[in-house]
């Protein structure tokens, strides 16, 4: 599929991540300085300049667990803890949400506006620190350069290529289902009646274009979108609860996933090695006390979400150790010395996990 | 039988028979088509590897063909996409880069060859459509169609001849085809458009869904067309020729909404148009509708 679509994954599920750390930050009271810093470590983070561009090479997506350990370390990039049920949460409403804006984007070029919209919110996050800004302002050029060109054809396989990444992912988010853009089974639901505006209308000529343009969103730097996708939609503060039971009903093709022997699992290796490589992870000094931030609204319910998670949904985070010959391995083991390994322990997958094999073989 | 065609793999079969094949595909399909020949019926897959034939029971490989790839990934997806069968001996697979490869298909065996490339489109090609209907001799046969909306009419005798070529108008043509001389294209902005296939004329444009058209498909026997998009309806028309004037005319017959569905697959299943069905992303069913 499109080798050009990592980009816009990674950028678009990391400002979903934002609108929701940010909210949840709000809503347990975090001082605002700290809220602050625990924002601009994660965005300086997510921005840099290495790492954007390993991003932007020609390349195939690669598997949700490569994704998935690298969502992980970004939001570990301050002084900020989560469990592993507040991450596994965040990433559910992470990545439901963007399915459902490249879902319903009209056109496939306004996958750029919805991923321009969340560059604008992020913007906003770290209006007082110019430095930042100028990293961000400096992916958008990035991304102005390689997206304005393209044509509405290899915008319809990136976006394609970014539904087949999202198949079969129902997971029921409260605030989706509250405003009935979801149903109860998972799916969203596709408005039909808004722009149904020229339906059955022939026309036998010999040409001429009666469609009438609709606003068109700005693809600049800076300017009106138009389109709301991709905006914040936790600003109104509303809690985010997600509904594990019934959510995949396609659970075959899940563990199937899960399961099955994956040829690419060094390639994977290699990549999250160059990805990381460019990750730069602060680690808290003693003046800084770290927080854990709960994505649940008590201790008990993010405890009892743990327990409870369907094994078909949890994800197989990539448990990363340092191998015996430190020459063969050097990139991972730089890697391993940055990283400040979590007081909780990962969970480590028992069956079929290839990539922790393939690994003991490097 | 009806095969699904949807880009979104896993790539589904009706028919209970192609177990094998289902598992002994190496790459995920990006497409795939029942070529029939009059002497022999291949199952063609593309993908971006390469290119696919087996025997119609899925029990053999009969033909590969590899695509170039670069190591690293080039920017620009490399794949085949748009298959078709024409004159009753070849079959045309396009490329990504704009060519359709023709190859030769004897009436048995294994010994089929790459015989000739078209090299008229400059972008990756979307879909191919051989004449399903009347062919009055030295009339068009074949309709290639890219990304940027153009498409380019052929007559297939010995070699393949490019009769006339039909200018983009800023849309991708995503699906397209031919039947009784009459060109129908559907476009990414929901657009169906006919044309004369000899002439390239157009001869109407029909506002028929409100999103990206990713399927199209003619009922050879009764000249029905059938619309699959984006928005989750299926639409299906009715090709005619006026007894008089000869005029290309369209009306619509029926309209069928697949609840919060993008489509991304339709077909007719029989020669009249009578029943047809469906599927979309994130189905794991191909739903089927028939007159009652």
């Amino acid at each position: 599929m499109s080798a050009r679509t990592l980009p816009l994954l990674f950028l678009n599920l990391g400002g979903e991540m934002l609108y929701i750390l940010d909210q949840r930050l709000r809503a347990q009271s975090i001082p605002g300085e700290k809220a602050r810093k625990v924002m601009n470590d994660i965005i300086t983070t997510m921005f840099n300049k290495k790492f954007m561009e390993e991003l932007f090479k020609p390349q195939e997506l690669y598997s949700k667990k490569a994704l998935r350990t690298v969502y992980d370390r970004l939001a570990h990039a301050s002084i900020m803890r989560l469990n592993q049920a507040s991450m596994d949460k965040l990433y559910d409403l992470m990545t439901m949400a963007f399915k459902y804006q490249v879902l319903l984007c009209p056109r496939p070029k306004d996958i750029l506006l919805v991923t321009f919209n969340h560059l604008d919110a992020i913007k906003d996050f770290i209006r007082d620190s110019p430095n930042i800004l100028n990293q961000v302002d400096e992916t958008f050029r990035q991304l102005i350069d390689m997206y304005s060109c393209l044509s509405a054809g290899e915008f319809q396989l990136i976006r394609q290529t970014l539904l087949i990444f999202f198949q079969d992912m129902h997971i029921r988010v409260s605030i989706f289902l509250k405003d009935k853009v979801q149903n109860s089974n998972g799916r969203f639901v596709l408005p039909i009646s808004d722009h149904y505006l020229l339906f059955k209308r022939v026309e036998f000529t010999n040409g001429g274009n009666y469609i009438s343009p609709q606003r068109e969103g700005s693809f600049d730097l800076y300017g009106d979108r138009v389109l709301k996708l991709g905006t914040n939609m936790y600003s109104v503060s509303r809690p985010v609860e997600t509904h594990m039971s019934g959510a995949s009903k396609s659970l075959a093709s899940h563990t199937k996933e899960n399961a099955a022997p994956n040829p690419l699992a060094k390639e994977e290796l290699n990549f999250l090695a160059r990805l990381m490589g460019g990750l730069e992870i602060k680690k808290p000094n003693g003046s800084e006390p770290g927080f854990r931030l709960n994505l649940f609204t008590t201790d008990e319910e993010e405890e009892h979400a743990a327990l409870t998670r369907p094994e078909e949904l949890s994800y197989k985070v990539i448990n990363i150790q340092a191998t015996q010959d430190q020459q063969q391995n050097e990139e991972l083991a730089r890697i391993m010395g940055e990283f400040e390994v979590t007081d909780q322990p990962r969970q480590s997958t028992s069956k079929g996990d290839d990539l922790l094999a393939m690994m003991d073989e490097l | 039988s009806l095969l699904s065609t949807s880009p979104f793999f896993p790539l589904l079969y009706v028919t209970a028979n192609y177990p094998m094949l289902a598992a002994t595909a190496p790459f995920p399909p990006f497409q795939a088509s029942w070529c029939v020949l009059p002497s022999r019926v291949l199952l063609v897959l593309t993908s971006q590897k390469g290119i696919q034939m087996y025997e119609s029971d899925g029990s053999i490989m009969v033909y590969w063909h590899a695509l170039d790839v670069l190591e690293p990934p080039p920017a620009q997806a490399v794949f085949a996409r748009g298959i078709a069968a024409a004159s009753g001996r070849f079959i045309c697979v396009g490329t990504s880069s704009g060519l359709v490869l023709v190859f030769d298909i004897p009436s048995k065996g294994t010994n089929i060859t790459l015989s000739e490339v078209l090299q008229e489109h400059r972008d990756s090609i979307t879909d191919i459509a051989s004449e399903v209907g009347e062919n009055p001799d030295g009339a068009a046969d074949l309709v290639t169609a890219d990304d940027s909306g153009a498409l380019c009419v052929w007559r297939s005798k010995e070699e393949f001849s490019l009769l006339t070529k039909i200018s983009a108008f800023g849309w991708t043509c995503s699906s397209v085809k031919l039947w009784n001389g009459v060109i129908a294209a559907g476009y990414g902005n929901g657009q169906i458009r006919l044309y004369e296939a000899t002439s390239g004329a157009l001869r109407a444009t029909v506002s028929a869904h409100a999103r990206w058209i990713y399927a199209l498909d003619v009922a050879p026997l009764t000249g029905k067309l059938l619309s699959g998009a984006e928005d989750s309806y299926v639409q299906i028309w009715k090709l005619s020729r006026s007894p008089d004037t000869g005029d290309i005319e369209i009306e619509h017959c029926h309209s069928e909404c697949v609840t919060d569905t993008q489509l991304c697959g339709a077909r007719f299943c029989d020669p009249e148009g009578n029943s047809f069905a469906a599927t979309g992303y994130d189905l794991s069913e191909i739903v089927r509708y028939g007159q009652v």
